[in-house]
């Protein structure tokens, strides 16, 4: 589904990434892991377009994402949740939400609406309360359910464990590994919690330093002992 | 003039004087030190300067003058912005200071020496700057902008209300004191001619300038001056190097006035009145557009943008006539200049302005794609 | 008591124009970060259409329209070739430019349209109402400020909040990667805030302008005032914008009418000052204290 090949980018004269490529097939949960600085947040930045590459190139289905503005991810069915979080705290619940649905193009349809409330239930109760008042994993809850409003095909999740209570990881987790299983979505996941990611991912990739150490099957990476203490963390 | 301040970010890249210039033991002697060597082009300009108000008439040495006093403001101003990342839309504000004491203060049967006058102008929009500069210490760009902004607009509007002391509308007239015997006596024997009142106002204000000069480019060389650009540079470094960031800044913002209130002082011998329309809002900034023509933080740059108000004027007034305009709107060709290339040199210079000036604090950890640009 | 209700009278309406164009600064720095000093002379410029237009005998409510829409097309054009290209990332930078396109504007204004000072009709009367045998200090030229910026007002919170160019316009103000990333064109939306504001930047010339005289710099002060008050409303908040709008008039009108109309621009700048320094999130900030 999503296709990276060669992917090379950097902020001046640091490169953050050093020739990565990997799939993510459809309808499958692929999990980036590697420590704080490897460059997962800017391979998911390079794939929506935020960071222009200076090699490489993705494709999503065949399509070249490479000629696709940032604003027009939205509607080739790419949708970026970026770190830490992006809700938009000044806007109310309701308002954040109808702004998925605006993206790609449509008006947000009662239906629409609907589904992310029983998706979520506890958004549907404070959708008229502004994002502010809502707790981290409320926060997370809701770029999801906003990002999903976008109907797309591919999510980019870059970390959405940060700073959450375990509880409510699992929560949300569980959530992702739902919507894959109902909708057909695919999902990169980026997370440092690498046992978690593995837990529901098909495939991993590994990064450090910007390059890809090693891609496999999740149960594979689990497995490696020597893998999961040097890059891993657990 | 070549009394430059450093260009670079870091004082540390300056290249030492010597270097540059070779020759006998005497020029080694002359230029061993960045104070020596910019005394001895502050006596080289002098000596310049003579040249050139000896060889041209009245008119010109107006001109002279005028560009003198400018050249002071846009120096003082060039530090503030250049090296300090303080904006000042008021300048015109101080200058008007400068002018309105220096009218005052000749306006008895036996005036003060004109240093004393000169030097109380400058006193007084030092007072007043420390004032208004202890406020903006705490203010930064576009707040900073706006509040000078306000004191650009509110100070002409004193002495429309003082109008008994101050002269209203109409403003003060200024009587410029007799040349002093010692200096037409100097002249004369030089030139063996009589020095006329144009003349030595140009002789005054370029001696100003060039003291002014001499001590800001030391200033800017110095200890002081590392502190402001540190803390133009970077608050936080700055601050943590143990920097005090609200005493650097008031510095700045009071060495900055001081020139002003000075140039004021000059203006208004030289123009022979203070009065209120001589200080409106466009000519702060119409300063602040000359020294960003010049380059910031250069005094060769405020020179040349000093340059540039006095001459440009009549040149460009003289073009539009022949283009067919009438006089008054002619005259709206020079500012037309300015404002363009100014805005030319912001968008398309930045290297010039925004390496300097750009503050790493307020950089975003996002995106290098500048966040202001997008496909549309 | 007569002389004190002309006064609070006087300062309402001229709090009014205020408001109008302080709302125009608010609009702008929300989306851009940008204080646009560029605000005067662009509604100068405007105000000049209108005065062309009926000086060429058309009316003045065809002259009214003229110059909010050539109000519209400058700021768009302003935002997009100019305004886009500078680095957001220097304070002092687009300071410099929006002074550089006053200037330009300026000059521009006085080589085009001459130098001299103009009078410019207003569509109502320039006279107090009479009440028994006194009259108060509110014209119907009076009146129509009030409301027109009263309905300006309006029409921006039904933009703002109720339909989707508005929401875009916000997310876009707000989080502008947020926004890209969710498909809304933010260039766009930076487009339409500057051409909106610009519109009501447009309305405060017409309403200073309105039986009073137009010239190059007539609005030179106002961008201080304008300023003022939306820095006394925190500089974020378009309501904000309006009160300080008002209480920015009514306090110089007093000033005005009890101390010296000369002073006014000096009370201004007090008042500015004292703001800053002690309420730098501005009169109506909650918690969150602001870097000024
Ligand atoms: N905006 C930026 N400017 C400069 N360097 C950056 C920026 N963002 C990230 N980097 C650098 O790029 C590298 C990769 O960062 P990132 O992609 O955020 O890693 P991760 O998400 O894996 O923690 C790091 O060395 C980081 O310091
Ligand atoms: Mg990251």
């Amino acid at each position: 589904m999503l296709s990276v090949r060669d992917l090379t980018a950097g902020y001046g004269a640091v490169t953050a990434l050093d020739g990565v490529s990997f799939d993510a097939a459809e309808g499958e949960i692929t999990a980036v892991l590697g420590a704080n600085g490897a460059g997962k947040s800017t391979l998911l930045r390079t794939i929506s377009g935020l960071v222009r590459p200076s090699r490489g190139s993705v494709t999503l289905a065949g399509l070249d994402l490479g000629t696709v503005p940032v604003e027009g991810m939205a509607a080739v069915g790419l949708a970026h949740v970026p770190e830490g979080r992006g809700v938009i705290t000044e806007l109310t619940v309701e308002e954040n939400l109808r702004l998925g649905a605006l993206g790609r193009g449509g008006r947000v349809g009662a239906a629409d609406l609907e589904r992310a409330y029983s998706l979520f239930p506890i958004l549907a109760q404070r959708y008229r309360a502004s994002a502010h008042v809502l707790s981290g994993g409320e926060r997370q809850m809701l770029v999801i359910a906003r990002a999903l409003l976008a109907r797309p095909r591919v999510l980019l999740l870059d970390e959405p464990s940060l700073g959450l209570a375990p509880r409510i990881v699992v929560q949300i987790f569980e959530l992702v590994q739902t919507l894959v299983r109902a909708d057909g979505l695919t999902v990169v996941l980026v997370e440092q919690n690498a046992r978690s990611a593995l837990s529901i991912a098909n495939r991993g990739v590994v990064l450090n330093l910007g390059r890809v150490v090693v891609s496999d099957e999740a149960a594979a990476l689990a497995g490696n002992e020597r893998l999961r203490h040097a890059y891993l963390g657990f | 003039m070549a009394t430059e301040t450093s260009t670079e970010t870091s004082a540390g890249q300056e290249r030492p004087a010597h270097r540059r210039r070779r020759g006998g033991r005497l020029g080694a002697f002359l230029f061993a030190t960045p104070l020596r060597r910019h005394l001895v082009l502050a006596v080289l300009a002098m000596v310049a300067v003579s040249v050139a108000l000896e060889s041209t008439d009245a008119f010109r040495n107006g001109q002279l003058a005028a560009m003198a006093y400018f050249g002071i403001a846009a120096g003082g101003l060039t530090v503030l912005v250049g090296l300090n990342g303080q904006i000042s839309l008021g300048h015109g504000a101080f200058m008007a200071i400068g002018a309105y004491t220096a009218a005052l203060m000749l306006r008895g049967e036996n005036p003060l020496p004109l240093a004393v006058v000169l030097v109380a102008a400058a006193a007084v929009a030092l007072a007043a700057g420390a004032l208004v500069g202890v406020a903006a210490a705490r203010l930064h760009g576009p707040y900073l902008a706006g509040a000078t902004l306000a004191l650009a607009v509110a100070v002409p509007g004193i002495p429309l209300h003082f109008s008994g002391v101050l002269g209203g509308e109409q403003g003060l007239t200024v009587r410029v004191p007799a040349v002093p015997d010692w200096f037409a006596d100097a002249v004369f024997f030089v030139t063996g001619q009589d020095p006329g009142r144009s003349r030595y106002l140009g002789y005054v204000g370029w001696f100003c300038l060039v003291v002014t000069f001499v001590l800001l480019a030391n200033l800017a060389r110095g200890r002081v001056g590392r502190t402001w650009r540190a803390v133009r540079d970077n608050e936080v470094a700055a601050e943590l190097a143990g920097i005090d960031l609200g005493r650097a800044r008031v510095l700045a913002f009071v060495v900055s006035a001081t020139c002003a209130g000075l140039a004021g002082g000059l203006l208004a011998l030289s123009a022979r009145i203070a009065a209120p329309s001589g200080f409106t809002l466009s000519l702060s900034l119409l300063l602040l557009s000359a020294i960003v023509l010049g380059g910031l933080g250069s005094l060769p740059g405020a020179l040349v943008g000093a340059a540039l108000l006095t001459f440009l004027p009549q040149l460009a007034t003289t073009l539009g006539q022949d283009l067919g305009l009438s006089d008054v709107r002619a005259a709206e060709l020079a500012p037309l200049a300015y404002g363009l290339v100014t805005m030319l040199v912001v968008l398309f210079a930045p290297s010039g302005i925004a390496g300097w000036v750009r503050r790493r604090r307020t950089s975003p950890s996002s995106s290098p794609v500048p966040s202001g640009r997008h496909e549309t | 008591m007569q002389q004190l209700f002309t006064t609070l009278l006087t300062g309402l309406t001229l709090g009014m124009v205020y408001a109008a164009f302080a709302l125009a600064l608010v609009l702008i720095w929300r989306a851009t970060r940008i204080v646009n000093f560029a605000q005067a002379p662009m509604a100068m410029l405007t105000t000049y259409v209108a005065l062309v237009l009926i000086e060429a005998g058309y009316s003045y409510w065809l002259g009214f329209a003229a110059a909010l829409l050539s109000g519209l097309v400058l700021g768009a054009l302003v935002e997009r070739f100019v305004i886009r290209y500078v680095d957001p990332r220097s304070e002092i930078n687009p300071v410099i430019l929006t002074l550089g396109l006053f200037i330009v504007l300026h000059a521009l204004a006085a080589l085009v349209f001459g130098a001299r000072y103009r009078s410019f009709p207003a569509p109502f009367g320039l006279r107090g109402f009479q009440v028994g045998d006194t009259t108060i200090a509110l014209t119907g030229f009076g009146i129509f400020t009030i409301l027109s910026v009263l309905a300006v007002v309006v029409l921006l919170v039904l933009l703002f909040r109720y339909t989707d160019v508005g929401l875009k316009m916000r997310a876009s103000a707000f989080n502008q990667e947020v926004a890209r990333l969710l498909g809304v064109r933010v260039g766009r939306m930076l487009t339409l805030g500057w051409a909106l504001a610009a519109v009501v930047g447009s309305l405060s010339g017409l309403l200073i302008a309105g039986g009073g005289l137009v010239h190059p710099s007539f609005m030179d002060g106002v961008v201080v005032y304008g300023f003022v008050a939306a820095v006394l409303g925190g500089l974020d908040s378009p309501v904000g914008a309006v009160a300080g709008g008002l209480i920015l008039g009514l306090s110089l009108s007093l000033v005005s009418g009890y101390v010296g109309s000369q002073l006014v621009s000096l009370a201004a700048l007090a008042i500015l000052m004292a703001v800053l320094l002690v309420r730098p999130g501005g009169l109506f900030a909650r918690v969150r204290e602001r870097r000024v």
